[in-house]
């Protein structure tokens, strides 16, 4: 029998669910929908009776003090009749197969209540005084996401929550011996492989060497190992490039730009390299203190995110922990950063192409996915950013990034022939089946539909106790060699680890989360929260032993070989057997093609406006307003290691780099520093990526970090780079990479691309174009605080001391912020002078170590003034400037009226503000040396902003440039 | 003498043991992290402790409502130990998630029967917020705030309204002093009640004052560089605010 257990709010006020709809229903212009209450239900199955189910309830689901609840069989009248007086009810449920963590944990936790074995589901109700059909439609475009929501109006029609009985085993042959290209190319799209038809004539022909067709599972495996976002095929692969400097061919675009950077600055560095494993493992890996190193990665999960905000942007997250839980014998997680670009939040909802989820409900949605999975984790979000483009309409970017600590020796693992090949985790599904090559396909209105199977919904319970576990195992060095399932699944996690060995795997062994999994779905299914270990036969019962004591299920599935043969076998049968030469050698190599033209600057044109409106006006734009509303949803303080927070001072001004100890009770620090000039993609794609990598820099530097121990990270988000135009921005922007990786003597350890950012579209007149993103690069820079008591934040502290800028200024207004206010368009793009910027960097450092330095901020969007307002909203404090005395070069055809715009909202890369402690002065300007700077200002008691131009004097208060801050926070939050 | 023993307890998804046994042992006093099954299955390891603390985190991922099923988990399992604990003298505090336990397992506010006199609902935004508030300390018989008049601390949490079952209940806990810690207002007079709390009461106590739940995080303040102004203000060196309630926990034991 199939109970249900509606729980209600005694009191409709603290009735949250229902304010949120019904507010977003008159958003909507809904106006019929002026009430609505809603319920947590539970759908319980098992050997239960009405007075055990009362009991559950009672006990488990509901609070004796807030709630009340009703019972009953689905189906009984009681459960659908109106309430309130709302006549219509609305289910909306998760979709068989799709994770729902809330109905598993109930489930566990019956057994404590003596009733083991009861399968329970959870859903939300609605009552809402609307007819069915706009009661259902209402449910979509608000709580519901078809790509993995059942929505219900009325009695419930399911009678069991029992899946499907189990799979026989079968093993299905593809033909590719007799399809011409065009039936390669078919065969490839129907079965979403992506690979190319050059790639399917290699399967083609290795198989025919065999003298036979593939296995299904067998093909599926190459798939998902050649896809581009398992092995970086573009970016790796032979270019011919045509640019501004002429003709160039490289053999392997990555390795001869960003991997060469990292080469160079390690040898330079000689004895006293500080990297430890980079490029190599799931992520890279340098030197942090005497007992510890440390690691970061940062992953994208753009096509998940646009088809589900929430699950995406959880389940991104969710990955990218387990890279760093998964690099060499384990890394602590200590912080996570997320970065997100999409599109304005007022975009009208009438142009939205159909398929296309509002930016704020998107915006919403993967905040609440970082949100829940990050704290759920205990893992502080401490760094990151959102930028807005119209050009991530269809296509927006989620990066999520980890950043974790290990014991030194760590991060060397191999695997040993004879390991035992153990998942351990969460079981598996047929959630996230063929994500990996989903994401190397173009995203387009029809993908909800049709790659649904491709979102996954992460359940962070599970990695919390997987990862207690791991550090346990690990501590007690238990096995040999670990990586996680992500992309690709097994497939990829055990062919990964057996790349040289080989393995003998019995698919009929992994643990399923419901019956009727084939083999080649429980091989490639992308279900989350999962690890594989390669386990010494002897350590078997011990690791068994310290999983069940954190409560997390390991299973042995096979063995590591050294057959250098990849056999899956289903009840002793085999299902595949693949040769790994072939597996990670085989793909043939495509030569691609690229151009890029010289980049010109644009004669600016000028609308004269007073600074002090423009300063607010650039406050309240979205990549420069407060992201307050996002910051504190996050934890950001467990661990209790955060030093420099997300927001700083008695104001709550924002940070530049943030700051945590490397671990609980010792002094030394990691720093996170992120850059992101997406302004400047379409512009100049190298200065976008220099751009980037010198704000990330720039913003470790102002927050302490020591210039000389910066690592950089790349995340490449480009669009369809088939086309030579799209793919010469993509090269110019790598040689971009090297030349300030080595210019500032800071190496890159790790990095990923998402290609094919694209959203394909037909519009009302049946005519299908493309939306492309911006060219993007997000630049991460890991640096460290030899000691985080002297760690500084950008918040001004005392009326008396002087404010100094750091660089020189240029009327750089091409891309920038002010740009976007219309009081100019082009101007002077901001180029990134590499050995101006490191001197500035390197001053500024050595003014911090002088202890001449109180605050320290960096200067980027916003320019100058919109730095200094920031700094006087963090500390409550005022300033007076003299913009005259800012050290400013420009041509003799900018216009006199355009020069205080010019200095107070350029965007010159490499300049930073500093507040002087009274009496420091010649100590600050000893560390100068040949650097361009001056002091500009006094800082003041008068929470005012005192600006004097060439052509005016002008004043606001601090209250009035923090209202204009806050603006956008307090509307979206 | 021997330094006192905290047992920090537990549960798969508590996130803030390592920082609150440190707490522990910055304070003075010895901590040792155990696992709930760990617990359940040998009650006698807590016998040499003096102080059984449940700490903050999403404890079996408070998917159903925040520590329901960690509570239901020493209900069924543990009821008899944790009162043998009590009874014996010992000191039970719960931080964040483990206030929730305490409230839901009925060690805290409960009647003789078991039912609830109070309880932590959603906070008003509907939304997780993790901020700084300013504290005032109520007196009576809470031995983790003796002496104390007012902390700064950071809260984190979605469920941390406290709701008390009737306007009787509340009137009762205020005369018992039972809600000897409440949300205060900032310098600039503003209420920093983050939840929408009845009378901004952020933690409570049972009538012995040796029961002790409370919202804010004291182990996310005990040296002063974990404050968000701290950076030219604060000497880094020095304490924050929340090590006393530790001291105090130790001081009582000792």
């Amino acid at each position: 029998m199939l109970w249900e257990v509606d729980v209600i709010c005694r009191d409709a006020a603290s009735d949250h669910a229902a304010r949120e709809l019904v507010a977003g229903a008159q958003a909507l212009g809904v106006a019929a929908c002026t009430a609505s209450r809603t319920a947590a239900g539970w759908l319980l199955e098992g050997d239960l009776d009405r007075p055990a189910v009362e009991h559950i309830a009672a006990t488990l689901l509901a609070d004796s003090v807030t709630e009340t609840f009703r019972v009953g069989v689905v189906g009984d009248a009681t459960l659908t009749a109106a309430t309130d007086g709302l006549a219509t009810v609305v289910h909306v449920l998760p979709k068989a197969g799709v994770t729902d963590p809330a109905g598993l944990s109930a489930g566990e936790s019956l057994a404590l209540l003596g009733h083991p074995g009861v399968t329970v589901r959870s859903l939300k109700k609605y009552w809402v005084p609307l007819d069915p059909d706009a009661a259902a439609a209402m449910a979509r475009r608000l709580v519901a996401n078809e790509a993995i929501h059942d929505v219900v109006v009325g009695p419930l029609a399911i009678h069991s929550l029992a899946g499907g009985g189990a799979w026989t085993f079968a093993s299905e042959t593809v033909r590719l011996a007799d399809l011409d290209d065009t039936g390669l190319e078919k065969l490839s799209r129907d079965r979403c492989l992506a690979l190319t038809v050059a790639e399917l004539h290699a399967v083609r022909d290795h198989f025919q060497s065999l003298g036979r067709d593939p296995f299904e599972i067998e093909l599926e495996t190459i798939a998902q190992t050649w896809s581009e976002h398992c092995c970086h095929k573009t970016l790796t692969s032979p270019v011919d490039h045509e640019g501004p400097a002429g003709r160039v061919r490289y053999s392997n675009l990555l390795k001869e730009t960003v991997f060469a950077s990292t080469v160079k600055v390690r040898a330079a560095l000689g004895a006293s390299d500080w990297c430890v494993s980079v490029f190599r493992d799931n992520s890279g890996v340098v030197r942090f203190d005497g007992d510890h190193d440390i690691c970061v990665k940062v992953e994208t999960h753009n096509h998940p995110s646009a088809i589900e905000p929430y699950g995406g942007a959880a389940t991104g997250l969710g990955g990218v922990i387990r890279d760093v839980l998964g690099t060499g014998l384990s890394a602590k997680p200590i912080a996570n950063l997320d970065v997100f670009c999409v599109a304005p939040l007022d975009t009208p909802t009438e142009s939205l192409p159909r398929g296309v989820i509002p930016p704020r409900r998107l915006l919403a949605g993967v905040v609440a996915g970082v949100r829940d999975y990050g704290n759920r984790m205990g893992i502080p979000t401490i760094a990151g950013t959102v930028a807005f483009d119209p050009g991530y309409l269809g296509n927006p970017l989620v990066f999520c990034g980890t950043v974790g600590v290990m014991p030194r020796g760590a991060a060397d693992s191999a695997v040993v022939p004879g390991d035992l090949v153990v998942v351990a985790g969460g079981r598996t599904g047929r959630d996230g089946i063929h994500g990996a090559t989903f994401s190397s396909i173009e995203l387009s209105s029809e993908s909800e539909t049709e790659s649904g199977g491709a979102v996954q919904i992460g359940h962070a319970i599970h990695e919390k106790t997987l990862t207690d576990f791991v550090l346990e195992a690990a501590r007690q060095n238990l096995f040999h060699a670990m990586t996680d399932c992500g992309a690709g699944g097994l497939s990829s996690a055990v062919g990964e680890m057996a790349a040289t060995l080989g393995a003998d795997v019995d698919l009929d062994r992994v643990p399923l989360k419901y019956a009727g999994l084939s083999a080649t779905e429980a091989w490639i299914s992308e279900a989350q929260e999962r690890m594989v270990l390669a386990v010494p036969s002897e350590s078997w019962d011990k690791l068994a032993a310290v999983a069940a004591a954190e409560g997390v299920e390991a299973t042995a599935i096979g063995r590591f070989t050294g057959s250098g043969r990849l056999v899956l076998r289903w009840e002793g049968q085999t299902a595949g057997e693949l040769d790994c030469h072939f597996l990670h050698e085989g793909r043939p190599r495509r030569i691609l093609t690229s151009r890029s033209s010289a980049v010109v600057d644009r004669e600016a044109a000028w609308r004269p406006v007073g600074l002090t409106d423009a300063l607010q006006a650039v406050l309240a734009l979205p990549d420069v307003a407060s992201k307050e509303w996002i910051i504190r949803q996050y934890d950001h303080e467990v661990q209790g290691c955060s030093v420099t927070k997300p927001l700083l001072g008695p104001g709550g001004g924002p940070a530049d780099g943030t700051v945590i100890r490397g671990v609980l009770g010792r002094d030394r620090g990691v720093v996170i520093g992120v850059g992101l000039r997406h302004r400047l993609g379409r512009l100049d794609p190298y200065h976008m990526a220099a751009g980037s990598i010198v704000e990330a820099i720039s913003n470790a530097v102002a927050a302490g970090a020591d210039p000389d121990r910066i690592a950089l990270l790349d995340n490449f988000c480009w669009g369809d780079t088939r086309s030579p135009e799209t793919l010469g921005p993509l090269v110019e922007a790598c040689l971009a990479c090297h030349d300030m990786a080595i210019a500032f003597a800071a190496p890159f350890v790790s990095g990923k691309d998402s290609l094919n950012n694209v959203f394909a579209l037909t519009d009302a007149s049946g005519t299908s174009h493309e939306l492309s993103i911006p060219p993007t690069l997000l630049a991460t820079a890991l640096g460290q605080v030899p000691d985080v008591r002297r760690a500084i934040s950008p918040d001004l502290k005392r009326s008396g001391s002087r404010l100094a800028i750091v660089g020189l200024s240029r009327p750089t207004t091409a891309g920038s912020q002010l740009e976007l206010t219309g009081s100019v368009t082009g101007g002077e793009l901001p180029r990134v002078d590499a050995p101006a910027c490191r001197a500035a960097v390197r001053a500024v450092a050595a003014a911090q170590r002088a202890g001449s330095v109180l605050a320290c901020h960096d200067i980027s969007d916003g320019g100058l003034l919109a730095a200094v307002a920031e700094m006087a909203i963090g500390g409550g404090i005022g300033v007076a400037i003299n913009l005259t005395a800012v050290p400013f070069e420009a041509d003799a055809s900018l216009p006199a009226t355009a020069r205080d715009l010019a200095i107070a909202f350029g965007e010159s890369p490499g300049r930073f503000l500093c507040e002087i402690p009274t009496g420091s002065d010649t100590a600050f300007a000893a560390a100068m040396n040949d650097v361009p700077w001056a002091i500009i200002g006094d800082v003041t008691a008068t929470p005012v902003l005192e600006i004097i131009g060439t052509g005016e004097r002008d004043r606001v208060t601090v209250a009035d440039v923090a209202t204009a801050w806050r603006t956008l926070s307090k509307e979206a939050g | 003498m021997l330094a006192p023993r905290a047992l920090v307890l537990r549960a798969p998804g508590t996130n803030c043991d390592h920082e609150t046994a440190s707490a522990f042992e910055r304070a003075g006093g010895i901590a040792r992290r155990v696992h709930v099954r760990a617990l359940a299955e040998r009650p006698s390891t807590a016998d040499d402790c003096q102080i059984l603390c449940i700490p903050g985190g999403f404890s079996y991922g408070d998917d159903i409502a925040s520590g329901r099923i960690f509570a239901l988990e020493l209900r069924t399992r543990l009821a008899e130990m944790l009162l043998r604990f009590r009874d014996r003298g010992g000191l039970v505090l719960g931080i964040c998630n483990g206030f929730q336990v305490l409230l839901q397992t009925g060690l805290l506010l409960a009647d003789p029967d078991g039912s609830r006199q109070a309880t932590l609902a959603h906070n008003t935004s509907g939304r997780y917020i993790d901020r700084w508030v300013r504290l005032r300390c109520e007196g009576g018989p809470c031995v983790f705030l003796a002496g104390l008049t007012e902390l700064e601390l950071p809260v984190a949490h979605a469920e941390g309204r406290f709701v008390p079952r009737a306007e009787s209940d509340l009137t009762a806990l205020t005369a018992a002093g039972q809600l000897p810690l409440r949300y205060a207002v900032d310098a600039t007079g503003g209420s920093t009640n983050p939840n929408g709390a009845v009378a901004d009461v952020a933690g409570a106590c049972d009538p012995t004052g040796r029961v002790f739940g409370l919202m804010p995080h004291p182990e996310r303040f005990v040296s002063a560089t974990q404050h968000p102004a701290w950076h030219g203000r604060l000497d880094p060196d020095s304490p924050g605010t929340g090590l006393a309630l530790f001291a105090n926990a130790l001081r009582a034991v000792s």
